[in-house]
């Protein structure tokens, strides 16, 4: 039982991070933090670096929430944030939502739209304030 | 001087500026994107040779090499990854500067200095290329075959780590140039009607550079991303011109001989630079954390050997890397045979073309010292996109070289060697010179031997032939020398599995 966020270095992911923060203290439950990247590209400015890593992790046990982070290299994200979410039996899945143009949603896909139609579980949809 | 001025005014019309500036344009996103490099970059647009006239299109060709020299120092700083096999030294305190926040001055001195270093090369080019015109007529068959199996040596065997390596490398494409006609009989065309005209070295070229690194990218596609250090506009403070100008002269003094030598190329002279720098430094305390002399030396040891570069290949035709040799093959395609009556005959195409050097070089300054940034954004492109559209011009620009769909089964074939010379970490570059220059040696051989009715002693009857044979006695010699004296550290592995830059 535990709570999935999918999670990026910019203001989504901080967003999502936020919620997931207060709703596994509400639920006194654990948090699995997700931040995978396909590796097709030199550079993935979505793949946070170790030291961001670290102290998202650092903040995370300050707040006396049980958090651990799955990092990887996987062919679709939306599918590795789905399957941590079965593996780990989560009961909530958070992910920090953007507005997309639908020539963007044509050819970027939006990762947020297929976890939240295919999870077997709720799933929170945040926005940055 | 006038004829300098000439070619100025033609390299500056409308036309020909456009075509500079996508050329550098081009040179700089491939130099920036490892993997990917000038040679290829020319070897697909080789079919714009069809319909585009032959000024314009080697003035793009140029810009698109100086800009690969220019793009690859981005990467090695930003990333650690070098765009360019001739920017592997750059990333050594280039990347040590930025870690330390000084990734923009890193940036600013390999940018200049690539500018400085440019434009003193062009100058030599210039001064040189009509002296040396003179000299060369006067060589004969023997002395040009010399000539070419020195070049042919020297590439095989001073770079790279294997020797044995670089001469399967030759042989494959020494044996790739003699198919095709002989005497009116054909020769090793396997009943073949298609190759009895030979291979197209478009084909070869294309295959091995875009298809091969194509699939062994595609072998190798999901990787941790690398991590990029964000910098900001490139600038220098006092101290840091104070500390480059000297690296970016003493830089240029390496690259430009090393450039114009048979065996050259840009990785000797800016190892040379970078050790050099590294003693002469008044702060060796810094190398090794990021020293700037020990990027400004090397970037303009590159630059200035990509100048240099150009003289064996507008004098004699002989390419030394392996963006000139493709290079060559554009002019070929063109009907222009560079070489010794090439500087004379085709006096407006060669200042045309070495005016255009000066604006190439401008240019790249401009794009470059602001934009840094900005380029390094080309490397979040997904490689799928990336490699799909090399696929798409690399079929399209083999199937156009004769239009004929034999050539892109003979695309296939040649791109799964391609692929699998980058598994066993042969080297390419005395490939392509074998596919190029073989045909060429033969011909010089035969003329050779014909004037001399097939008297053998010919071949050395020219003191030109004499002095090669002689060097390559000398390299040959050397090297089983230092190999006697029994050092293991050439029996090092290679390092299959990891990225390797492949110009």
């Amino acid at each position: 039982m535990s709570i999935v966020i999918a999670y990026s270095p910019d203001i989504y992911g901080r967003a999502a991070l936020e919620h997931a923060l207060a709703e596994a203290r509400l639920r006194e439950t654990s948090l699995v933090v997700v931040n995978v990247t396909r590796g097709d590209s030199l550079v993935d400015s979505h793949y946070a670096h170790e030291d961001e890593v670290q102290l998202v992790m650092d903040r995370l046990k300050a707040e006396g929430v049980d958090a651990t982070v799955r990092r990887d290299v996987v062919p679709d994200i939306a599918d590795a944030v789905l399957d941590v979410a079965a593996e780990e039996h989560a009961t909530l899945i958070v992910v920090g939502v953007r507005h997309r143009s639908a020539v963007g949603k044509m050819l970027l896909g939006s990762v947020a739209q297929r976890v939240i139609l295919d999870a077997s579980c709720p799933v929170l949809a945040v926005k940055p304030s | 001087m006038d004829l300098l001025l000439d070619g100025f005014a033609a390299a500056l019309t409308p036309t020909n500026i456009l075509f500079a500036v996508l050329g550098v344009l081009l040179g700089t996103a491939v130099g920036v994107l490892p993997g990917i490099g000038p040679a290829m970059t020319v070897a697909l647009l080789l079919p714009v040779t069809y319909s585009v006239p032959a000024e314009s299109a080697l003035i793009m060709f140029a810009g698109i090499y100086y800009g690969g020299m220019y793009g690859g120092s981005t990467t090695s700083i930003l990333l650690n990854t070098p765009g360019e096999s001739s920017s592997v030294i750059t990333a050594l305190e280039g990347n040590k500067m930025a870690k330390t926040g000084r990734a923009a001055q890193a940036l600013a001195t390999a940018a200049i200095g690539s500018f400085v270093a440019g434009t003193i090369g062009t100058v030599l080019l210039i001064l040189l290329a009509p002296t040396v015109g003179p000299l060369v007529v006067k060589l004969g068959a023997p002395s040009y075959f010399a000539i070419m199996l020195l070049a042919l040596v020297s590439v095989t065997v001073v770079l790279g780590s294997s020797k044995l390596r670089g001469f399967i490398a030759l042989f494959l494409g020494l044996a790739m140039g003699l198919v095709g006609m002989s005497s009116g009989q054909p020769r090793m065309t396997f009943g073949f009607a298609e190759l009895s005209d030979g291979i197209e070295i478009v084909v070869v070229a294309v295959a091995i550079f875009a298809l091969g690194e194509a699939l062994w990218v595609a072998a190798h596609l999901r990787r941790t991303p690398l991590e990029i250090i964000p910098a900001g506009r490139p600038w220098m403070s006092r101290s840091d011109w104070s500390r480059s100008w000297k690296p970016w002269l003493r830089g240029t003094a390496f690259g430009f001989p090393f450039g114009a030598l048979p065996a050259g190329g840009a990785e000797i002279p800016t190892f040379l630079s970078y050790v050099t720098e590294r003693r002469l430094s008044k702060h060796p305390e810094e190398f090794g954390k990021g020293a700037i002399e020990g990027v400004a030396g090397p970037e303009a040891a590159n630059n200035a050997s990509a100048a240099g570069t150009l003289l064996p290949m507008l004098a004699l035709g002989l390419p030394t890397t392996a963006t000139a040799a493709v290079i060559l093959v554009a002019f070929e395609s063109y009907g222009l045979q560079p070489g010794p009556q090439f500087m004379t005959q085709n006096e407006e195409l060669v200042w045309a073309l070495l005016a255009s050097l000066f604006v190439a070089n401008a240019l790249l300054l401009v794009l470059n010292l602001p934009l840094a940034p900005v380029w390094a954004k080309l490397l979040r492109i997904p490689r799928p996109y990336l490699y799909a559209g090399i696929l798409f011009f690399a079929t399209l620009g083999a199937y156009s070289a004769s239009a004929s769909a034999f050539d892109l089964g003979l695309l296939l074939v040649l791109g799964v060697l391609g692929f699998a010379m980058r598994r066993f970490a042969i080297p390419v570059l005395p490939l392509i010179i074998g596919v190029i220059l073989g045909p060429r040696l033969e011909e010089q051989l035969s003329e050779a031997l014909d004037i001399s009715r097939g008297d053998y002693s010919t071949l050395w009857g020219e003191p030109a032939a004499i002095i090669c044979y002689l060097v390559m006695a000398l390299v040959v010699a050397g090297l089983v020398a230092a190999q006697l004296r029994g050092n293991r550290q050439d029996t090092r592995t290679p390092e299959t599995e990891k990225d390797e830059v492949h110009t």
